[in-house]
């Protein structure tokens, strides 16, 4: 099967679940479907990081809580009508999500640049362990704030807005973030495909290579490792928007590893390879949740048998070509 | 004075813990090239063994000797199962892989022994406090600081002065050579790899009697232990324990001094809290200026 | 007489006592093939290193085209012409030989845009393909590099040196492992491409050395003890003592 063929599938069988369950009258069907949008949505950032350019990041919590937090201060400081700060101009919060969108990416964007500077300065092993080591800093950090929760989180009251939309209704709301992802998707898809992608994809096979053509692969990858945080900040705004709430543990480790866990599953470095990735991971969740209250142990056999026998994801599974190395 | 002196061996203690975690990791990478995120599974069943066993015979030696076994043999199953089929992988597989035995071992613990904290009791001989010249100190951290630098004295010793040690320090420089050398590599790279996971199950089982032991403790310990290897250089046991020694100082003493400084702006709960957060991001601030000094640590090579 | 292409001017590098590269002077000049030759630790790689920027010499100055490089990184030097091929493939072996190539085209522009396509339009595709074509490859183009025989990823290798237009080049042992007919191949291209680019070639294969090369340089110990065209330094006494062994 041509993997475009699958991808189409996929992403329309992601918009029909919903659509169906909507008619159906099954809101928290819609809702599970909107999860696996935004965990599909954070998993692409990742995945350019390191499916193309083969950057093992154990922190990219850090940018999905950070989006989290961008939309919970932004929101919190609106619903209780008290501007974040007045000097040097008046910044008030917003409950517009355009705006926090925005926010999101852009913190999402800083945060990877300064990580992406000192964490790509190493390499390989290293690499994983200081990834890690700065989720772990934004999780003591998230604690550490007062203001904004310490270790309880914020709770936003009432959705944010979107202009025209009804954002509390769950398919208007999977609406959004189905449309997200496929723009995000697409943009991928056409990063994947330019000159830039195809350097990245070639910095992680062969770095000496990319120099001797005059390229500093280690450029390249901070300006993935900024895109890739930015997508996982604005996934993040949204899951706290899904859940109208946010706490540091959306900057703990588990969600790190399981962010790779749904590209593995998927399928590492392919365009759908979060969609199908988070679709599994949601449906385990659901089905083995349902089952047995320890369900995470099957599901810690199911990705170990995936590891043992050789990656390729279920999108390389159903194109049948061989996996990456 | 007598404060400051009570916290720094708080934090040697705390250290040499954190360098009994380290040093398994460090000889584990520095010997197969592998990274092992479930060195803490096994740092909390050496945890969980000794809870079990104290609470059955009463005695803390027996409940000792039962982590160091059920962690080593947890190590050893995990080794030929499945680890010995990772060392030619590359790094985002072994990443995944003990991962998904994080997931194994942390739920399937929570399954046997259910979600409540176990509690293990200091021995008699140990609890309560000790005399050092002007200030007194508990006996039990004591001891931990004792059985620590030895543990550190014997691992120096085993690997610069034994047959082993030099099959080991063989196998970190050149994988070819040990095999020529006519060492079983299968056997040396399980016998590390239980090693590792005794210290790691030692370790859990001595600071389960000051904390709780509890499904989710060896992570977070898990993660110091990295910064731990990423400040000391990767594959160096003196960088393990000066690395383990400036964590556990930083952690501890930022634990006491931020608190103090911040109930000047703020009130003491909320100080207290803010302040024991802000020293563990002190040490992410230590390992970031550290590696931007130098990035391969500061043992390092290569 | 023109300007050498690159220049070495007293290039020194010790590691702890041991000088791999002692007061090196070499010129490459336009046109010619100039071969560096030396047994076995002689300091060539090292030297390969320095002059490529992935080793900075301790002492001394490289020039490319009169310019200074000696303090530039290996992007900037490879941007300002210096083309190289690797004695172990370099390429990115999952990506086809028009990939690698095309990554060889839009270093060279600097083109590396995040939104225009690589493939289809021309600006990347057009002079890959040219350069896949000037070694005889073009019927490869879409060929993972991984699924290439020897003989063509060395080829490849060329492809992507002379896609980045390149002034002068450097080719490490480019011969090694191809077979009498894949040599006789090989260095019939190497012949068109020095027209192009002057290289300065390390090879072990001292036939095809002294067949190819218009001048040869021998390295011993981190010094060049001779330089001249082929004939006379077979001759040289001094080069046969320290390394090509007694003529019989």
């Amino acid at each position: 099967m041509a993997e475009r063929w699958i991808n189409a599938g996929l992403l329309a069988g992601l918009g029909l679940v919903a659509l169906w369950a909507w008619a159906a009258g099954a809101p928290f069907t819609v809702t599970l479907a909107t999860k696996v949008a935004i965990l599909a949505l954070a998993a692409a950032g990742l995945n350019l990081a390191l499916g193309i350019g083969g950057l093992v990041s154990l922190g990219h919590a850090v940018f999905f809580g950070i989006g989290g937090y961008a939309m919970g201060v932004l929101a919190s400081h609106a619903q209780a009508y008290d501007p974040i700060f007045t000097r040097p101009f008046v910044f008030e919060g917003t409950k517009s999500m355009p705006f926090i969108w925005l926010a999101a990416i852009a913190v999402g964007a800083l945060a990877a640049w300064v990580i992406g500077r000192i964490s790509l300065r190493t390499s390989g092993v290293y690499f994983i362990m200081i990834t890690l080591a700065f989720g772990q800093m934004f999780y003591y950090l998230a604690i550490s704030w007062p203001a904004y929760g310490g270790e309880d989180g914020l709770s936003i009251y009432v959705r944010n807005g979107f202009p025209g939309l009804d954002t509390l209704d769950p398919i208007q709301f999977f609406g959004i973030c189905f449309a997200i992802l496929l723009i995000v998707l697409w943009c991928m898809a056409r990063i994947a495909a330019s000159p830039f992608g195809l350097a990245l994809n070639a910095a992680r096979q062969a770095p000496t290579r990319v120099m001797a053509s005059g390229i500093d692969p280690d450029r390249l990858r901070l300006w993935a490792f900024v895109v890739s945080g930015a997508v996982t900040g604005l996934a993040g705004a949204l899951y706290a928007d899904l859940n109208r709430f946010v706490s540091p543990t959306m900057f703990s480790w588990q969600v790190s590893g399981e962010l790779i866990v749904l590209i593995i599953l998927g399928g590492v470095g392919r365009l759908c390879g979060p969609v199908a990735g988070a679709a599994l991971f949601v449906v385990l969740e659901q089905w083995l949740g349902g089952l047995s209250e320890y369900w995470q142990v099957f599901l810690g056999l199911l990705l170990l048998a995936v590891v043992l026998a050789g990656r390729g994801g279920i999108v390389g599974l159903l194109a049948r070509v061989p996996s990456r190395g | 004075m007598a404060l400051l002196i009570e916290q720094v061996l708080n934090g040697v203690q705390s250290g040499v813990m954190l360098f009994l975690m380290a040093a398994g990791l460090t000889l584990i990478f520095g010997v197969m090239g592998l990274i092992n995120l479930a060195h803490g599974s096994l740092y909390m069943v050496g945890a969980f063994a000794a809870a079990a066993v104290a609470s059955a015979t009463g005695s803390f030696l027996l409940a000792l000797v039962a982590a160091l076994a059920a962690a080593a043999a947890a190590g050893a199953l995990v080794e030929v199962l499945v680890i010995r089929r990772l060392y030619a992988r590359d790094h985002l597989d072994q990443v995944l892989a003990t991962f998904a035995l994080i997931l194994i071992f942390s739920e399937g613990v929570r399954w046997i022994f259910g979600s409540f904290p176990l509690f293990l009791d200091i021995p008699a001989a140990l609890s309560g406090p000790v005399m050092l010249g002007p200030i007194t100190y508990s006996k039990y951290r004591l001891a931990l600081i004792g059985i620590g630098l030895v543990v550190a004295l014997g691992l120096f010793w085993l690997t610069q002065r034994t047959r082993i040690g030099v099959q080991i320090r063989a196998g970190e420089a050149d994988r070819e050579m040990i095999a020529a050398l006519g060492v079983d590599i299968g056997r040396l790279y399980t016998f590390v790899f239980a090693l590792g996971a005794a210290l790691a199950g030692l370790a859990g089982a001595l600071v389960g009697a000051i904390q709780s032991v509890q499904v989710g403790m060896g992570e977070p310990v898990l993660i110091l232990a990295f910064v731990v290897i990423v400040i000391g250089g990767i594959g160096s046991i003196k960088g393990a324990l000066v690395g383990a020694l400036l964590v556990g100082l930083t952690d501890t003493l930022g634990g006491v001094a931020l608190p103090a400084a911040l109930s000047l702006v703020m009130d003491l709960s909320a100080a207290q809290a803010t302040g024991a957060a802000l020293a563990q991001v002190g040490i992410y601030v230590l390992m970031a200026a550290i590696l931007f000094w130098r990035p391969r640590g500061l043992y390092g090579h290569g | 007489m023109a300007e050498p292409r690159l220049s070495l001017r007293g290039v020194t590098r010790a590691f702890g006592a041991l000088r791999v590269s002692d007061a090196v002077d070499l010129d490459l000049r336009q046109g010619e093939i100039h071969a560096l030759i030396g047994p076995n630790g002689a300091g060539k790689s090292t030297l390969i290193a320095q002059i490529c920027g992935a080793l900075r010499p301790d002492a001394g100055r490289i020039l490319l085209e009169g310019r200074d490089v000696t303090a530039w990184d290996v992007p900037r030097r490879a941007r300002a012409g210096l083309g190289r091929t690797f004695q172990v493939s370099s390429l990115a072996s999952e990506d086809t030989a028009l990939q690698n190539v095309m990554l060889a085209v839009a270093g060279r522009g600097g083109r590396l845009r995040v939104w225009s396509r690589a493939l289809g339009r021309g600006d990347l595709t057009a002079p890959a393909r040219e350069a896949l074509a000037q070694v005889g490859l073009e019927g490869e183009a879409h060929t993972p590099v991984g699924a290439l025989s020897h003989g063509a990823w060395r080829r490849v290798e060329i492809a992507c040196a002379l896609a980045m237009a390149p002034r002068a080049l450097v080719m490490d042992e480019p011969l090694a492992g191809l077979g009498t007919e894949g040599v006789a191949d090989l260095s019939a291209l190497l012949r068109r491409v020095k027209v192009r680019a002057p290289i300065l070639l390390v090879e072990h294969d001292m036939d095809a050395v002294f067949a190819l090369a218009d001048r040869v340089s021998v390295l011993v110990g981190g010094r060049i003890i001779a330089t001249g065209p082929g004939e006379a330094i077979r001759q040289n006494a001094g080069v046969q003592d320290a390394y090509l062994g007694p003529v019989s």
